[in-house]
């Protein structure tokens, strides 16, 4: 059984399309990485995964569970590092984390080891009992990034998960989810616009451009497909025709 | 079990939360204090139609100020699950796997205890305002009395956290925000007796009183504190108590349907 299993899936919004029918596979323990340009549907397709938006028409299923009939099923295979911003500002560091451990019932031993784990990982012990309020862009993504992290789950959603980070604490999230990926068994979507972390963490890639999947194989095969030297920004220049945009206007958020 | 503690930890989070907010704790407690002291003082001694005469204003008022107090905390709190999808946090909070109704849960149980400690708070302050019990009064009547203010204070909360978050589940955004407090919240208010009896009212408003839930809470606060009610008790009981389990569902029914991103 894959651990996603996508088919037709459209989403329409009051004044667009976002996902315009795409079907995509994901096999358990694999790292899929959905690649495109600012608002090709990268967001809503995830959301639907998640169960936080209803598909306007479609399949889709999370750890064998249609995402629309079995949500609470759905919600206890999954976690997600959101593209936008979702802590608790008047919360500090920990108490973020720790709500999330609670709410998924992780033991209190094992909560406590994992989040200390993390807040190393993520270098952000100094700053646990600080309220998040005072956190810079990057600390929060990076808090972000542990909380998602904590409750070890079947299969996991990185919504552009590096957005903004330093090329140094990137390399440390990458080295932890692909640990997390190879070791723990834990099935990765990931959307991107850095090609080198596609790459990188990647064994399929889905090239996605105003909610229609363009291009999809390993990266290597992408590649290949214009000659030895090519990289994936090619690909995805020859695919979607343009070069990922807006990034500096995406990274304001932060 | 995953249910409960979902529940208990949504609560902590409203009360850790609530205990550093100082701005919000004091600010919630000056508009009730303005009213007891500007209005109980300005018709102290005057003679209200529908008032008993034996009862000074401001003990008739002090029962309906803490109707007002509950009724704008708790709908404020209902709200404020706009402000947890403006900062996103509303997505953490639904992708848990909890179900739909321990989330709804978990909020009107925070919302309740906050605006229960500030409405005890308010009760405390209100004896240094001119509130007193009536001489007749055993220990015993007070106690109950005290009790029975405390059920009519937690029901008042659910039923208006839960109106709270039904709006709050339909809106988008918190634009509609000021329209809710001027047209819901403030008409509630005035048309619950809270700071003058219901009897004085034209006819065809009396009867958006008698639809109002606060009315029957309010008068039943009074029951609780003064021995005097429009009703009897355990009709504004009974009627405090239906409103709160309607409120509760239909808050819980529009949760549940409402999309969080
Ligand atoms: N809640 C929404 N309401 C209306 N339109 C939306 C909504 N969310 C996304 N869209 C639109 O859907 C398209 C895809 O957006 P999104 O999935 O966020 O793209 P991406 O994550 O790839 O940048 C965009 O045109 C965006 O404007
Ligand atoms: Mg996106």
């Amino acid at each position: 059984m894959p651990a996603i299993e996508v088919k037709d899936l459209v989403k329409k919004f009051k004044d667009a399309l976002a996902v315009n029918g795409i079907s995509f596979t994901v096999e358990t323990g694999g790292c899929f990485g959905l690649l495109g340009p600012n608002g090709a549907g990268k967001t809503t397709t995830i959301n639907i995964l998640a169960t936080l938006l209803k598909p306007t028409s479609g399949y889709a299923a999370v750890a064998g569970f249609d995402v629309t009939k079995y949500r609470n099923e759905v919600r206890s295979n999954i976690g997600i590092v959101f593209q936008e911003p979702a802590l608790d500002s008047k919360l500090t560091g920990k108490e973020n984390l720790e709500f999330h451990a609670m709410m998924y019932g992780i033991d209190p031993a094992t909560r406590n080891r994992r989040i200390a784990n993390l807040l190393d990982l993520v270098e952000l012990t100094e700053k646990a009992n600080v309220l998040v309020q005072n956190y810079s862009g990057g600390m929060k993504r990076r808090l972000e990034i542990a909380r998602g992290l904590i409750h070890k789950p079947k299969v996991l959603f990185l919504d552009e998960p590096t957005l903004g980070l330093d090329s140094q604490t990137r390399r440390l999230i990458w080295e932890y989810v692909k640990k997390l990926n190879k070791e723990n068994d834990v099935t990765i979507i990931l959307t991107t616009h850095y090609m080198e972390e596609a790459d990188y963490l990647c064994d399929r890639i889905a090239i996605i451009d105003r909610g229609k999947i363009v291009a999809l194989d390993t990266p290597g095969n992408l590649k290949a497909a214009l000659g030895a030297n090519a990289s994936l920004e090619d690909v995805f220049i020859k695919y979607t025709g343009k070069t990922i945009r807006n990034i500096e206007e995406r990274e304001k958020i932060w | 079990m995953v249910e409960l503690r979902a529940i208990y930890v949504l609560w902590l989070r409203d009360l850790i939360k609530f205990s550093r907010a100082r701005e919000r704790q004091i600010g919630s407690l000056a508009m009730p204090i303005m009213f007891l002291l500007f209005l109980g003082f300005g018709f102290s001694g005057a003679n209200l139609p529908g008032i008993a005469h034996k009862v000074d204003y401001v003990k008739y008022l002090v029962p309906g100020i803490i109707g007002m107090n509950m009724l704008f905390g708790s709908m404020f709190s209902g709200i404020s699950v706009l402000w947890d999808k403006e900062f996103g946090f509303l997505k953490e909070i639904m992708v848990a796997p909890v179900s739909r109704i321990s989330i709804a849960l978990g909020r009107i149980a925070g919302g309740a205890t906050t605006s229960l400690v500030q409405g005890l708070l308010l009760f405390v302050i209100s004896f240094f305002l001119g509130f007193s019990f009536v001489p007749a009064f055993s220990p015993l009547r007070i106690v109950l009395g005290v009790v029975l203010m405390v059920v009519f204070m937690a029901l008042i909360s659910l039923t208006f956290i839960a109106l709270g978050l039904s709006f709050a589940s339909n809106m988008r955004d918190a634009e509609g925000f000021e329209l809710i407090i001027n047209f819901v919240m403030f008409p509630l208010f005035f048309l619950s007796g809270a700071i003058a009896p219901i009897t004085t009212l034209p006819p065809l408003v009396r009867i958006l009183s008698y639809l109002n839930p606060l009315t029957y809470a309010v008068d039943g606060l009074r029951a609780a504190l003064l021995g005097l009610s429009m009703f009897p008790l355990l009709f504004d009981l009974v009627l405090a108590v239906v409103f709160a389990v309607f409120m509760v569902s239909l808050a819980a029914f529009f949760f549940e349907r409402s999309e969080s991103v």
